[in-house]
């Protein structure tokens, strides 16, 4: 359901303390690309897809968008938004090419994920014959192993944040460890967001790390929702909000149709 | 060059414990017509090729599979593909994993008869755990990098759809992605072309690059108007989202499917076309008196 919140659009515009969980999540998400430049933002998920747009529209303009299909449009477009004018073609024969050419940053969903970051989409319970059969692991074993790799996790829990994957679809940094410095060198785990807070893992041993926590999010809870043991120093930051011209773009330009709010409940 | 056949006859030419590769991508112009042409057929003990969609859950519905190999199996705009995970979950199928990017180089080595191509895509992850016989070739040059070792994609047949092909088997796409299509045709001993419309040689029109799959490539040409159904097809790619999702509602309950399958997959093609027209109509009907 789109919410209609007791703020209306010109308090929205006046503070930035008006912003909903969801867009917390997508300005969070939007940050795990600053910084890269001229590469294809790949989003998997509403808040993710919204936070590649938004990360185009304001501080990481060069980076390369979707129509959620085989065309990288002119502009960022409106989720779910035609195309419009056109960049480039990237069918999935060359999108998959991309991945091997490495420039790409991609930020994937995960069903498990534990404390190096090796995640699973592809089955829960023993492979030979799951107890739940899920996607099957795409492409998270080469965007793994290949491209700066982020997630986005719209429900933080102990379901997910796990002590061990049952099916390794991505790779994570002790794995990729394990492998050598030459076929890990284009390894490497950005960040973590969920609906609680944001996550890397800028530890000795590659730990995941809490970075912040999102307005409103003790980080008890947080803890209480992760199944292994959290790197946490010190005084845990709140994640920003979003600024003025970011709230309006979310919502005039890139969701106007509040999508976000169906992934990340208020 | 392609002979211009019947779904009956290209699916006749097939035989039980094939490996068949199966063209398209997730719910997204697959060859439906044909697929379904097996599930009516005695065909059975076959290994499944896709980038898996409904192709492979309504093969795994009518038990006619004994392995799938695939990166995934979904219906894109639903997540999961409710038969296969059935299959999966309970232990009916053996099941070959690989990645995306993988998969593609499996295609492409057994498009151009090569044994593998290496990749960095596989290593670290569960895929070299579970796909047995999975080897690791080392880089001969200095650098000695260690790499995956993807062997060919092989097949019996290959059956791929396309929106428009003429009568000798040359094939055109009209959507936005070409998916694999043309690498199906190659690295399959036979590949079978089914099509939306089919023209005379000469008449395929268009942009000479939307010409994907070539009759040197294709053994047989069958025109399957809405062939595609429900998966997306033609220039706007637009899938039957309506269809799709009474497909997976019905999937998911034992007594719903033997109900869908009486209604939409008892008969022939022509049956199932028009028994998708009367539930569309029938829809529209109860839509308006809401």
């Amino acid at each position: 359901m789109a919410r209609e919140g007791p703020r209306g659009r010109g308090d929205a515009m006046s503070t930035a303390s008006a912003a909903t969980r969801a867009e917390i999540c997508v300005v969070a998400c939007a940050e795990a690309w600053r910084g890269d430049g001229e590469v294809l933002a790949a989003a998997m998920g509403t808040c993710s897809v919204l936070g590649a747009r938004l990360a185009r529209h304001t501080f990481e303009p060069g980076l390369l968008t979707t129509d959620g299909g085989a065309l990288l449009t002119a502009e960022p477009v409106a989720l779910g938004a035609p195309a419009d004018a056109v960049e480039g073609w990237l069918p999935f024969r060359e999108h998959l090419w991309l991945v091997q050419n490495g420039r790409r940053h991609v930020m994937m969903g995960a069903s498990q994920i534990d404390r190096h970051g090796n995640t699973n989409i592809s089955a829960i319970g023993e492979w030979a014959r799951p107890k739940s059969q899920l996607l099957g692991v795409r492409g998270a074993p080469g965007n793994t192993i290949g491209n700066p790799t982020s997630y986005w996790i719209p429900r933080h829990s102990t379901r997910v944040f796990v002590p061990e994957v049952d099916m390794v679809s991505g790779v994570g940094f002790d794995r990729a460890a394990g492998l050598g410095p030459r076929a890990s060198r284009f390894h490497g785990l950005r960040r973590v967001v969920t609906d609680l807070g944001v996550f890397d893992f800028g530890t000795p041993d590659g730990s995941m790390r809490l970075v912040s926590v999102h307005p409103g999010v003790e980080v008890e809870r947080v803890v209480a929702a992760t199944g292994f043991e959290l790197v946490i120093e010190g005084e845990v930051p709140e994640t920003r909000q979003p600024t003025e011209e970011e709230s309006r773009l979310i919502r005039e330009v890139l969701d106007p149709k509040a999508l976000r709010d169906q992934e990340v409940r208020a | 060059m392609g002979a211009v056949m019947s779904i009956e006859e290209i699916v006749g030419s097939l035989d039980s414990g094939m490996t068949i590769g199966i063209g398209g991508w997730g719910s997204r112009r697959k060859p439906m017509a044909l697929v379904r042409a097996i599930c009516r057929s005695a065909l059975t003990d076959l290994t499944v090729v896709s980038y898996g969609g409904p192709d492979v859950g309504l093969l795994c519905a009518a038990g006619k599979v004994r392995r799938v190999v695939a990166p995934f199996v979904t219906l894109d705009s639903i997540a999961l593909e409710p038969h296969f995970r059935a299959a999966r979950q309970s232990g009916a199928i053996e099941f070959t994993e690989y990645d995306e990017g993988m998969f593609m180089f499996g295609l492409l080595a057994g498009a151009h008869r090569l044994p593998f191509l290496p990749t960095r895509a596989g290593l670290g992850s569960d895929v070299m755990r579970v796909v047995p016989g999975l080897r690791t070739v080392r880089s001969p040059y200095e650098d000695g990098e260690e790499l995956v070792a993807v062997p060919a994609l092989t097949m019996d047949a290959a059956l791929v759809h396309l929106d428009l092909a003429d009568t000798r088997g040359n094939g055109r796409y009209l959507g936005p992605d070409p998916y694999m299509d043309d690498l199906f045709a190659k690295a399959a001993a036979r590949c079978y072309l089914s099509c939306e419309r089919m023209v005379e040689p000469g008449e395929l029109g268009g942009p000479p690059q939307t010409l994907l799959v070539s009759r040197m490539h294709v053994t047989g040409v069958v025109e399957t108007p809405d062939g595609g159904h429900f998966t997306g097809h033609g220039a706007g790619g637009e899938r039957d989202e309506a269809f799709q999702r009474h497909y997976a509602a019905s999937a998911a309950d034992p007594e719903a499917w033997a109900a869908f399958a009486d209604r939409f997959l008892s008969g022939d093609e022509a049956a199932y076309q028009e028994a998708v027209r009367r539930w569309h109509e029938r829809d529209r009907v109860e839509g308006e008196t809401r």
